[in-house]
């Protein structure tokens, strides 16, 4: 990864809140992160931890209102994401920025062929005639390793399992080689043996393409496999980041800690109890004035109610957004 | 393992067909096999993992085996007694022995109900005690799965999917069962959650002597729960086994595969890890292949895996399989019983285990 090169991608202080009836709802409070080229970067973080929303933020897909996207910066080279409109966000879409959501059946449209489906933004994007755009649409789906790519053109997507869905969504994602592809989990819906080939795919993709990706995931496994850094998320912000196997073994975060802990391992002894963080995840109610991990922490102590820790560097590109030091187990 | 273990469950060739049906006439054209024969035993007080692929037929077997359906076929004995041609009113009372715990709990809890209504419905429905000792036995149980009496009165949307889940498994609780067919009962649960409602579980366990048979797809998760676990493909068991020997010494080739699938959260070990890739996707279950129903991915076939079915046997003590490779009466008789898949057989080779 090459540490000095320009970041394809560099977000800043991204804050967004919805605004529902019941009161707001801060769903993503101050994330900062930056994409390097070439690079894997995996997201990880628990259901309402802010990861769909951040993403989506950062490409305008959320509906306004109720979503607000209060403050940050998002630069894709020279632009900032958040300044240019929705009809500069619609020239970025599907060219420079790719992108693969969760469940393949609500995001491949029923009612187009699947063909039809990966030669729009071929056409639209890249000015490609219709022959071309046919013509680049089979090679797409071969690269994604979909058999009998020209006949399967004129199927629809219904007609595809979910594994072969995801690999239609990845060929559409891919159709225009964008700098950045994020992958919203991408793999969830899919049975391990499809999450497996899946996996391959885009690894050998990476390798032949070099593009920049996002990998949201709550499985720590497809993270410890696939990135070349990861961003844990809680309650809405970035509770620890850095290189992934410096963050695998030395955890510094207590919500990093025992979730590590928590999840039994299949190829470990089997543990005759499995730990447990207790509590439940925290609700978003309103801007965060302490550590939003503190209920279930057992680290707590009285400042994490008083102030929100900022993130801060612990080792080369390592930070954490803690109070406690978990090398001394002292406070900081 | 010495002390004679009793059976609390024997199940014997189930099947559940669905029918498919077609035609202005709703004639059957078909059926969905969705589970297409399975034998196995469940020990009183053990955990029975059942685990597999979306659509391979576990939640279907755990509803059969509880006579949620009118089965197609088989035998289902529960503590010796015949259930499987049961009629319904007999079912009836045999119903407060076996229960189920689903896997959304928001799904199955009646969002008008209060949590206390919720937990106390199988008393009434059982005429079991009333007024007041109804009340004290919900309370009761709301200790044991570790929900606040004071919330005896509020509704389901209150609660996390944790909680949720809580009480769901409080309900299934309230007759006393013996059998609790558990389907998936983490699988909508955070990371952060599951390790809670897994404890929960196997304190219930022990406290109240339970059997379970419980279902998922997650095998690390299993593999901390189950004493003993059964691999499901297509409608039938391929293989079954002690956990250890299990996770240790797989010896069905869609063991092996589904295994070395699951990632591990550590970079290190990942980095390692080598990975049997499965290729194309699961068979329909209305038409499943010939012969051998793994033949169209498994990595090993031989030509007689297209024509004739494994018999699923004892291939070691307690470990049963189903698969050409483990029948020595097939390995040394068949001649064309040599490599002939897509893959050389030796490319994923594990533990020399096939030899
Ligand atoms: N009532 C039904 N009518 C027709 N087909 C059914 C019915 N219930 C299940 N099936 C089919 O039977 C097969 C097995 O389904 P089942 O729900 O048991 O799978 P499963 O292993 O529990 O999968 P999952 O992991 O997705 O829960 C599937 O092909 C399914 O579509
Ligand atoms: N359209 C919406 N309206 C109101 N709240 C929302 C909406 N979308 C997401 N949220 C809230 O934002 C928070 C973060 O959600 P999300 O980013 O989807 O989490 P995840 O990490 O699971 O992807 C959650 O509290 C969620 O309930
Ligand atoms: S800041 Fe305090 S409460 Fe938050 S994670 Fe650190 S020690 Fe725990
Ligand atoms: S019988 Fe043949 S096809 Fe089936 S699992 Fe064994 S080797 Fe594979
Ligand atoms: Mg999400
Ligand atoms: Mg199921």
């Amino acid at each position: 990864m090459p540490d000095g090169a320009l970041p394809v991608l560099d977000v800043r202080n991204l804050k967004t809140v919805f605004r529902t009836r019941a009161g707001e709802i801060h769903a993503v409070n101050s994330v900062s992160f930056q994409l390097r080229p070439g690079e894997l970067l995996g997201v990880v973080g628990e259901s309402g931890s802010g990861k769909s929303v951040t993403m989506m933020s950062l490409i305008g897909l959320l509906p306004s209102p109720p979503a607000e996207v209060r403050d940050g910066n998002v630069m894709l080279g020279d632009k900032d994401l958040l300044k240019i409109g929705e009809d500069g966000l619609r020239a970025i879409r599907g060219r420079d920025v790719g992108f693969v959501f969760q469940d393949p059946m609500t995001s491949l449209n029923p009612v187009f062929t699947v063909g039809f489906q990966i030669m729009e933004p071929l056409r639209r994007h890249m000015g490609m005639d219709k022959a071309r755009a046919r013509k680049r649409a089979v090679e797409l789906l071969e690269l994604v390793g979909i058999p009998d790519a020209e006949r399967r053109l004129k199927d629809f997507p219904h007609q595809f399992s979910g594994g072969m869905r995801q690999r239609v969504m990845i060929a559409i994602a891919l159709a225009c080689d964008p700098k950045v592809l994020i992958a919203d989990e991408p793999t969830t819906a899919l049975d391990v043996t499809i999450q497996a080939q899946i996996i391959e795919l885009v690894k050998g993709l990476r390798e032949k393409l070099g593009m920049a990706i996002i990998w949201i995931t709550h499985d720590l496994g497809v993270i410890a496999g696939i990135a070349d850094r990861v961003m844990v998320m809680y309650g809405g912000q970035v509770a620890e980041h850095g290189p992934v196997r410096e963050v695998f073994a030395n955890p510094a975060h207590p919500y990093t800690r025992a979730l590590l802990k928590t999840v039994p391992k299949l190829r470990e002894p089997r543990a005759d109890k499995l730990r447990v963080i207790e509590g439940q995840p925290p609700m978003l109610g309103a801007h965060p004035t302490a550590c939003p991990f503190r209920a279930r922490c057992e680290h707590a102590f009285e400042r994490c109610a008083r102030e929100n820790p900022p993130r801060r560097e612990i080792g080369a590109g390592h930070d954490v957004a803690c109070w406690w030091d978990h090398r001394t187990g002292e406070p900081v | 393992m010495s002390v004679p273990r009793k059976k609390l469950l024997e199940v014997r060739d189930l099947k559940m067909h669905f029918p498919i049906t077609g035609g202005l006439l709703r004639r059957q054209v078909g059926a969905v096999k969705a589970v297409d024969g399975v034998s196995f035993d469940i020990y009183e007080g053990e955990t029975l993992g059942i685990v597999g692929e979306s659509g391979c037929g576990k939640s279907t077997c755990g509803r059969a085996v509880l006579r949620l359906y009118d089965i197609t076929s088989g035998s289902i004995k529960i503590d010796g007694t015949e259930i499987g041609t049961m009629g319904q009113s007999a079912l009836r009372r045999m119903r407060p022995k076996m229960q189920m715990v689903f896997q959304d709990p928001q799904a199955c809890l009646n969002p008008r109900m209060t949590v206390a209504g919720i937990i106390a419905e199988p008393l009434e429905e059982h005429g079991k005690l009333s007024g007041k000792k109804r009340l004290e036995r919900v309370y009761e149980l709301m200790d044991a799965v570790g929900l606040n009496r004071n919330f005896a009165n509020r509704y389901p949307h209150a609660f996390s999917g944790g909680q949720r889940q809580r009480i769901g498994i409080a309900r299934a609780l309230a007759l006393n069962p013996r059998f609790i067919v558990c389907d998936e009962p983490i699988a909508a649960l955070d990371v952060s959650i599951q390790a809670q409602v897994v404890n929960l579980l196997e304190k219930l366990q022990d406290e109240f002597g339970l059997t379970y048979m419980f279902i998922s797809h997650d095998l690390s998760m299993v593999k901390h729960i189950a004493d003993r676990v059964a691999v499901m493909y297509l409608g039938r068991i391929v293989e079954l086994a002690e956990r250890d020997e299990l996770y240790e010494r797989p010896l069905h080739p869609y063991t092996e595969a589904l295994m070395s699938a699951v990632p591990e959260p550590d970079p290190a070990i990942e980095a390692k890890v080598e990975r049997i890739i499965l290729r194309g996707d699961v068979p329909s279950p209305s038409n499943p292949p010939k012969g051998c129903n793994f033949s169209t991915r498994c990595p090993k076939v031989m030509d007689i895996c297209r024509k004739l079915d494994p018999e699923y046997r004892e291939a070691r003590p307690g470990h049963f399989v189903a698969c050409h490779l483990h029948d020595a009466g097939i390995m040394n008789n068949e001649p064309s019983a040599g490599t002939t898949g897509a893959t050389p057989r030796n490319e994923h080779k594990q533990q020399g285990e096939d030899a």
